[in-house]
Parts: C-alpha cells; sequence; structure tokens
C-alpha cells in the first residue's frame, strides 16, 4: 500500500470516529432523567414553562431530527450557549483549550524527557539495582489516583515545606499564566510522574526487545561499544513504538489534566467542564467531551502518521 | 484508565507455542519463580483478608456517628485515629475496603467479559463487521473515561449495582481489542484452518480452538482490568460518583479527608491512599507475572 492510500484510509477511519463520538455524546446527553430543561429551570418550573423552554431550544423534536440540526450547527463551529455563563460554549473552549494544551503539552513533555532515558537505561542494565528500583517506582506511580498524588505533594512541598504556591496561576491569557511559573510547577510534576511511570515501562520493553534484533548481534561483532549501539541503532527503532502510544495514551491525559486543573484551580478546560457538572451546564459538557474527543482522535492519527514516516514498516501492514 | 504498563521483550519463553492444558503446570512454575507476582499474590490474599475478615477481630461501629470521638489523632484506642464524625479509621479501612475490592473485581470482570465478546466477534466475523465494531471501540477510547464519569455524575446517583455496570461500561474497550488481535491470530492458524477444511463448523472453530487458546490471554486483561478499575473506583468518589453514605470506599475516604488533610489530619488520607496504590501494584504484578508464565502478548 502506497503512503497516500494508507493515510487516506487513516484520515477515513478518523472521520468515522469523530461521527460515532457525536452520536454517543447526543445519546448520553438525551438519557437525562427530565431532559435538559430540568437541569436549568429546576425542579419547580411548571409543565408550561418547560414546554416553552423545549421549543425556544429545539429540543421538542424527534430526536434524528435533533441530532441532525446538532450535526449541521457543528459544522459552523456553533456548540451552543452555555446555560450558566450565557457565552457561547465554542468561546469558552476557545479561551480555555490553550490553556489546558500548554499544561499537559509541558507535563508530557517534562514526562518523555525523563522517561525515554530511564527506560533505556533500564533495558541496558537490566535487572540491576537502577532497573528494580525504577520498576518500582513506575508501579506505585501508576497505581496512584492523580488526586492523592496532587495532594501530597501540595502538603509536601507547599505546606510542610513552603517552597511552591498550591495554586496554579489563574490568569485568563498564557501570558498572564506563564507570569507565574513556581505556580506551574506542581501541576506539572503531577501530570509528568504519572506520564513517567507509563513510558519508561514502554521504553525499557521497547528497548529490550530491539537489543535481541540481529543488528544488534552485527553491530556487536563488529566491536561496537554498547553505548555506541544504543545511541546510534537501537534509539530511534525503539522510539518508534512509543511515539504511537503517545497518540493512545491522549485520553489518559486529558482525564488527567481534568483532575490536576480542579486540583490546582487552573482555568483550562478541565476546569470549565468540571464546573459544568457541577451546574449541570449540558452544552458546556457536550461541547467540552467533543472537543476533547476530537482532539484525541486527530492526535492519534497524527501519532499513526509520524510512526509510518519514521517507520516503512507501518505502512506495509507489517507491524 | 486505559494506559498499561508495557510488556517485558519475549524473551527464551517466547519459543515456546501457545498454552495449551498441558501448559498450565509450565506456566504455575513459571509464575512462582517470579518473586514479584508471588508477592502481589500474598499481598491481595492480606488484603482481602484484612477486609472481610478484620472486622470480627477488630470491630468497630461505622453506621452510627459519635461526635464526641471525633478528629481523634492515632493511638491505642483507635489505631489510625478517627475521622470528623467518630468513625474508627482502621476499621473504616476494612468497611471501605470491602466496596472498593467487590465494585472493581466486578467491573474489572464485567468489562474482560463484554470487551471478549465485542472482541471475538469482530475479529472472527471479519469484514465491514469488524470495522464498523472497532471504530465504535475506537470512539469509545477517544472519550476520556473521566469525563464521561463526570457527566454521568451530573445526571445521577447511581448505587453499587449501577457503579459496577457503569465502570465496566467505560473500561471494556481495551480487553476487546486484545482479544481481537488474539482472534486475528489464532483463526489463520493450522489447525483451526483445517478443522473448517475438513468440514467442521464455526462454533467448532471457536469453541475447541479459539476459546481454549485465548483464554490466557483473557485471564492476564481480566487481572490488569481489575487493577485499572480498583483505581477507577477510588477516583469515583472524588467526581461524585460514589457509593452513598453510610457506605464508603478508599476513594470516599479519601474524599471526605481532602480538606481535613490540609490541616494535618494525615491519617485520614494516607491510610486509603496507600491501601489503593498497594492493592493496585499488587494486581499489575500479579497480572505481569501471568503474562510472563503464559507468555501472552500485549499490554
Amino acid at each position: 500500500m502506497t503512503t497516500a492510500l494508507y493515510l487516506l484510509r487513516r484520515v477515513l477511519q478518523a472521520l468515522a470516529v469523530v461521527l460515532i463520538v457525536t452520536i454517543v455524546v447526543f445519546c448520553l446527553l438525551h438519557a437525562l432523567p427530565g431532559g435538559p430543561a430540568r437541569g436549568v429551570l429546576g425542579v419547580s418550573a411548571t409543565p408550561a414553562q418547560i414546554t416553552a423552554f423545549n421549543q425556544a431550544q429545539g429540543l421538542d423534536q424527534a430526536l434524528p431530527v435533533q441530532y441532525l440540526r446538532f450535526l449541521g450547527r457543528l459544522l459552523t463551529g456553533d456548540l451552543g450557549t452555555s446555560y450558566t455563563l450565557n457565552e457561547p460554549v465554542a468561546q469558552l473552549i476557545a479561551e480555555r483549550l490553550p490553556k489546558t494544551l500548554v499544561l499537559t503539552g509541558i507535563s508530557a513533555v517534562l514526562g518523555l524527557v525523563i522517561a525515554i532515558p530511564v527506560g533505556m537505561w533500564q533495558a541496558a542494565r537490566r535487572n540491576g539495582a537502577v532497573d528494580y528500583a525504577a520498576t518500582a517506582l513506575a508501579f506505585v506511580f501508576y497505581s496512584t489516583p492523580a488526586f492523592f498524588l496532587g495532594l501530597v505533594l501540595i502538603i509536601v512541598f507547599s505546606q510542610q515545606l513552603p517552597w511552591l504556591p498550591s495554586q496554579a496561576p489563574s490568569g485568563n491569557t498564557l501570558a498572564e499564566v506563564f507570569q507565574d511559573p513556581a505556580g506551574l510547577v506542581l501541576p506539572v510534576v503531577t501530570g509528568a510522574l504519572a506520564m513517567i511511570a507509563v513510558f519508561s515501562r514502554y521504553m525499557r520493553a521497547s528497548t529490550l526487545e530491539n537489543l535481541q534484533e540481529d543488528y544488534v548481534r552485527t553491530a556487536r561483532a563488529g566491536g561496537a561499544s554498547t553505548a555506541t549501539i544504543l545511541r546510534r541503532h537501537v534509539f530511534r527503532n525503539s522510539l518508534t513504538p512509543v511515539v504511537a502510544m503517545l497518540g493512545y495514551y491522549l485520553p489518559v491525559l486529558f482525564g488527567g489534566a481534568l483532575v490536576t486543573e480542579q486540583l490546582f484551580n487552573y482555568p483550562g478546560m478541565g476546569l470549565l467542564f468540571w464546573n459544568a457538572a457541577q451546574t449541570s451546564d449540558y452544552p458546556t459538557l457536550l461541547g467540552c467531551v467533543l472537543v476533547i474527543s476530537i482532539a484525541t482522535v486527530v492526535g492519534t492519527l497524527l501519532a499513526d502518521v509520524a510512526q509510518s514516516l519514521i517507520d516503512p514498516r507501518v505502512k506495509a501492514g507489517r507491524a | 484508565m486505559t494506559a498499561q504498563l508495557a510488556p517485558e521483550a519475549p524473551g527464551a519463553a517466547s519459543l515456546v507455542q501457545p498454552v495449551a492444558s498441558t501448559g498450565w503446570r509450565l506456566a504455575v512454575r513459571r509464575f512462582r519463580h517470579n518473586t514479584l507476582a508471588v508477592i502481589g499474590l500474598v499481598v491481595i490474599v492480606v488484603i482481602v483478608l484484612f477486609c472481610f475478615v478484620g472486622p470480627f477481630l477488630y470491630p468497630t461501629d461505622q453506621t452510627h456517628t459519635q461526635l464526641s470521638q471525633a478528629n481523634l489523632g492515632p493511638g491505642a484506642a483507635h489505631w489510625l485515629g478517627t475521622d470528623a464524625v467518630g468513625h474508627d479509621v482502621l476499621g473504616r479501612l476494612m468497611f471501605g475496603g470491602k466496596v472498593s475490592l467487590m465494585v472493581g473485581i466486578a467491573a474489572g470482570i464485567l468489562a474482560t467479559v463484554v470487551g471478549t465478546l465485542w472482541g471475538s466477534v469482530a475479529g472472527y466475523v471479519g469484514g465491514w463487521v469488524d470495522a464498523v465494531m472497532m471504530r465504535v471501540v475506537d470512539a469509545g477510547i477517544a472519550i476520556p473515561a473521566l469525563f464521561i464519569l463526570l457527566v454521568i455524575s451530573a445526571i445521577t446517583t447511581p448505587g453499587v449495582g449501577g457503579l459496577i455496570v457503569i465502570l465496566g461500561f467505560v473500561s471494556w474497550l481495551v480487553p476487546s481489542r486484545l482479544i481481537r488481535a488474539e482472534t486475528l491470530t489464532l483463526k489463520n492458524r493450522d489447525y483451526v484452518l483445517t478443522l473448517r477444511a475438513i468440514g467442521g463448523s464455526h462454533a467448532r472453530a471457536i469453541g475447541k480452538h479459539l476459546l481454549p487458546n485465548s483464554v490466557s490471554t483473557i485471564v492476564v486483561a481480566a487481572t490488569f482490568q481489575v487493577a485499572d478499575a480498583i483505581l477507577l473506583v477510588a477516583y469515583v468518589s472524588y467526581l461524585g460518583l460514589g457509593v452513598q453514605a453510610p457506605a464508603t470506599d478508599w476513594g470516599g475516604m479519601l474524599s471526605a479527608g481532602l480538606t481535613a488533610a490540609y490541616s494535618g489530619r494525615w491519617w485520614l488520607i494516607v491510610p486509603p491512599g496507600l491501601a489503593v496504590i498497594l492493592v493496585v501494584c499488587a494486581f499489575n504484578a500479579v497480572g505481569d507475572g501471568l503474562r510472563d508464565a503464559f507468555d501472552v502478548r500485549g499490554r
């Protein structure tokens, strides 16, 4: 299969996935007991008020019709209006998404920069002290709920040792957020630790697998040192599957952002979503789920494309 | 939680053929030589005994509040202190642990059963049915589980049974991918093709070859799934979906203790936090051990 065909097939698959996501989200939000009207108008609303609300919002029509109208509005970038904040959901998300992407992006990069060398070190010195210690730590951090980890970090580094603020920067723009870099440390570390736990394991496994390949034996026979083999040959080959895993890890990253943003009061999309859930602000909930899911699909697609560009075996369907 | 810790690279073990019934003794022997996995198994047994037998040895009242006994530090009368309404924390750790373990194990098994059915049908039938079924899985994976759980918490407050169904519903996707991959490799094996060629039915191919040969994959997937589900149970109380009072679970204890922890009452959050970490680590270690013992790929 040529690269173009492979890419076309992946893009079509991604579009199908996005379509299914819209159906899932639409169904979920129409499974509400009493419907969105109760959530907005409260339990004391009269039937007449509810009918009027449903008419105004188009909630009285058949579900397939509502779905198609919903899809049509989506294509024009209209995600509805927040019930509680009285602002277009698209605008609310557009203000907050960059902040979430920056926070998770910094966490992810920091996590990878640490996890990749650690994983390679573990593979090169398999069953050594460092390998066991890193494995134990990876197990512990993988098994720690993010909100518990964040809380312990706050208590240790913000209360007992008053080194860092327990609140993230609360500015409206990215520039304001970056004026208080100390406030970013704890949220970033909370996300990065979980990332290191998972990706050091991937990198270790991937490196071990490559170290058993014939090309490594050939290089060894030619007299190359382990360090040279790792740096010149194994590093790039081991990284390829890790790049693909990054795409699949995105839902976990965004889920983590939900927790860290709430815990550290960081004004990103996770906090917007959290507050929307507390106030039953369904248009905002719906919009956030959609945008996060589409971001995940696109991220996974990009990771697959990147992998196919690095590794010619992928598009041949052999890896 | 859909991420997993990655597998060991296949070593000498990968020379061994897929495990049939004769491979079980070999697998048990390999498992017993995996120190970490054996420790994990012991930890699970100890924690289960702690939660289910412990209350008989260390009886506490977990239903009535005793405000005169509230907020006591650890001491002789209350080994791990008491919470804001006077419940003994050590006793509550056993009381809540029952719910965490039962919900986690049930949800993990439910997710594995649903995932196995979905994945094996998709893999065995193939073609456009497979394509559609797997796009549904892709879509489910694209929506972060914590987001879905928070939306559900805005809609309803489930009981224990509802919680198991909800957690199973958000976590069957990864096992379905693993089982599908397993089915895809198995259905083109010579012995399956031979059976089909001499006139064996699809049902016979599935019953005689595919399922028995997938058992190890399913068992390994279920173990990791239980680990993830117990972790997810800890999240749901934080997200406002937890079991209702007077019942509680480790996640509920953590959520209830959050503010108290800021004012120094560490004994309200450290015990349930460590309990979650310990039991999730243990299930993951056992899963690792089983995977290596059965020589299963994936995860």
